[in-house]
């Protein structure tokens, strides 16, 4: 008989959560804190989603997309987790650019960014400053119609070495492009501004163990290789789902599975609004990624003017398509020195990611695919190898991954790894207007991507299911005026 | 609780989300956010806190009256009025 990864579940939670990314495993850590009984399910073996990593033999662990998030990090893991996780929260040193247009070490905040495009770049301070503030000053309720390429014309028209400069980190942050709405580049970009690029000292397994230890600390029921089949609806409200055979009742669900598969693939559009299906077939998809994952032998380091992050490009112009093509003109390298995890044995990792398509890597034939994912790891290495002489000597292990590596392990459709475009998160935000009760809390809209936007948007639902529980009680316990 | 009252649970509530900002100086009819280092998760603390707290629903339509102390606790009094100080 299959082993049972629900032996011992209760038959009804006040609250079940789909899917255990930063944002599902924040819903269900708040929401436990705050005493209601929870239920996390999670489809793969091991919590994070894509805040993950994978060991190999030698000591190597690969961190998947740990390098760097903004400072607001850490006052997010400090209120909605612990202290001790908010503390392992450390400044990344360097983030390095080189292209056929300039090279440059920062370390990626206002006030060095500003000393660059004034001195190096030749800007008028007065325009840097005006710039910032635009920026900063930017909500997601403003208007949308501008674009980030429009942006850029207007602050620094024709110079496509600072809309390259100010534009490469978010597009490896959280996909995004020139074409996408100002404010979300505004808000994203400001967020690192403030005070730069941070990790977790430690790395991502680190960082999922202590909050396993903090779920389980509030009473959440956590579950693995639980993959939700269904989401149950009855007269307009959310009444349980099936996962492995069973059916569990829940006051409220929460889905962290992409946006799209949790209409289409775990509700169904039977139960919908045509506008709001029409909607939410409309909703964009953010790109997916390949990544090169090189150990380097034991012993063996680099030297850190390398950078932390390292953006590369042999493109000599600056645009969207490029950044996206099978035809790989820019990668960017994050690099793990011993220092990312000071307790485990010192090794130097680098990760090499580029933007990719799905529907590049979709068709291929097994041999077309293995030998598309060997062409990947030859073009890298030959590409590091200017910065890092001799890397296939010095090479312990390398492997590659692709939009449908990110697929099979997150089931995210399309191996999306930014989750959605802008459109995506008011269809994220109406999900409970449809159906009662039930809400998603995910990589959405641009601006809740990333580690931080994830965590963050699952703090913003789990106080909206937290409202509507205790809305619920008070009609149950108080008489009805 | 008086609208002196909810001001104390306020600040009490600051002083949780922002440890390092000195409150002494705050001026009430002045925006939080052009006197402290707040952002939009900060005034999603301020509701969270108030709903644990008092189980008072500041609902997302009027987030925009916890703007400054003042606009808060004129918004918060006729809702907590017949709360009893803890």
């Amino acid at each position: 008989m299959p082993r049972d990864f629900l032996k011992g579940a209760s038959d009804e939670y006040d609250v079940i959560v789909i899917g255990s990314g930063l944002a599902g495993l924040t819903v269900a850590n708040v929401l436990g804190r705050a005493g209601h009984s929870v239920l996390l399910l999670e489809q793969h073996y091991k919590l994070g989603g894509m805040a993950t990593w994978f060991k190999r033999p030698g000591g190597h662990i690969f961190d998947v997309s740990l390098h760097g998030f903004p400072y607001g990090m850490i006052k997010s893991c400090r209120r909605y987790w612990s202290q001790e996780i908010a503390d392992s929260i450390v400044p990344l040193k360097g983030i390095r650019f080189e292209n056929p247009m300039f090279s440059l070490t920062t370390t990626y905040n206002r006030e060095d960014f500003t000393k660059l495009l004034t001195s190096q770049f030749k800007i008028a301070p007065e325009k840097v400053a005006e710039f910032f503030d635009t920026a900063r000053g930017m909500n997601f309720y403003d208007d949308q119609s501008m674009t980030t390429g429009e942006l850029f014309n207007k602050f620094f028209p024709g110079r496509e070495d600072v809309h390259r400069l100010l534009m490469e980190p978010i597009v490896y942050a959280n996909g995004s492009t020139l074409e996408d709405p100002a404010i979300t580049y505004g808000i994203v970009f400001s967020n690192f501004m403030s005070k730069g690029v941070y990790t977790f000292e430690g790395g991502t397994d680190l960082l999922i163990q202590l909050m396993q230890k903090e779920l389980k600390k509030n009473g959440v029921d956590i579950r693995i290789r639980c993959d939700v089949e269904k989401i149950n609806v009855e007269d307009d409200r959310v009444q349980s789902v099936t996962v492995n055979g069973r059916t569990i009742k829940a006051k409220s669900v929460i889905s962290n599975a992409n946006l799209n598969a949790t209409i289409f693939r775990l509700l169904g559009e039977e139960t919908l609004d045509k506008q709001f299906v029409e909607e939410a077939r409309a909703v964009r998809l953010n790109n997916s990624s390949t990544q090169v994952y090189m150990a380097l032998n034991p012993g063996e380091t680099v030297d850190e003017s390398l950078g932390d992050l390292f953006f590369t490009s042999t493109a000599e112009e600056f645009k969207t398509d490029l950044l996206l093509s099978r035809d790989v003109t820019s990668r960017t390298y994050s690099i793990y020195y011993p220092r990312t995890r000071p307790e485990g044995r010192p090794r130097t990792l680098i990760v090499s990611s580029t933007n990719a398509h799905y529907k590049d890597w979709a068709p291929l034939s097994d041999e077309q695919y293995e030998a598309s994912k060997q062409d990947l790891i030859k073009t890298t290495l030959d590409h590091l190898d200017r910065y890092v002489p001799n890397i296939r000597e010095r090479l312990a292990h390398v492997e590659a991954s692709t939009p449908r590596t990110f697929q099979h392990y997150t089931q995210h459709v399309a191996g999306a790894s930014f989750g959605t475009k802008f459109e995506g998160l008011a269809v994220s935000r109406a999900l409970p207007d449809q159906v009662k009760g039930l809400y998603h809390a995910g990589s959405v809209g641009i601006i809740m991507s990333g580690w931080l936007g994830a965590i963050n948007y699952g703090v913003i639902v789990a106080n909206d299911v937290d409202a509507l529980l205790m809305k619920q009680v008070g009609a149950a316990t108080q008489p009805v005026n | 609780m008086t609208p002196a009252d909810i001001r104390d649970e306020i600040l009490d509530i600051l002083e949780d989300i922002a440890p390092d900002e000195d409150l002494g100086e705050l001026k009430d009819e002045v925006a939080f956010r052009e006197q402290l280092e707040l952002d939009s998760m900060d005034f999603l603390d301020i509701v969270m806190e108030l709903r644990k707290r008092h189980r008072v629903q500041v609902p997302e339509e009027d987030y925009g009256e916890l703007a400054s102390m003042h606009s808060t606790v004129t918004y918060l009094t006729p809702l907590m009025k017949d709360l009893q100080k803890a």
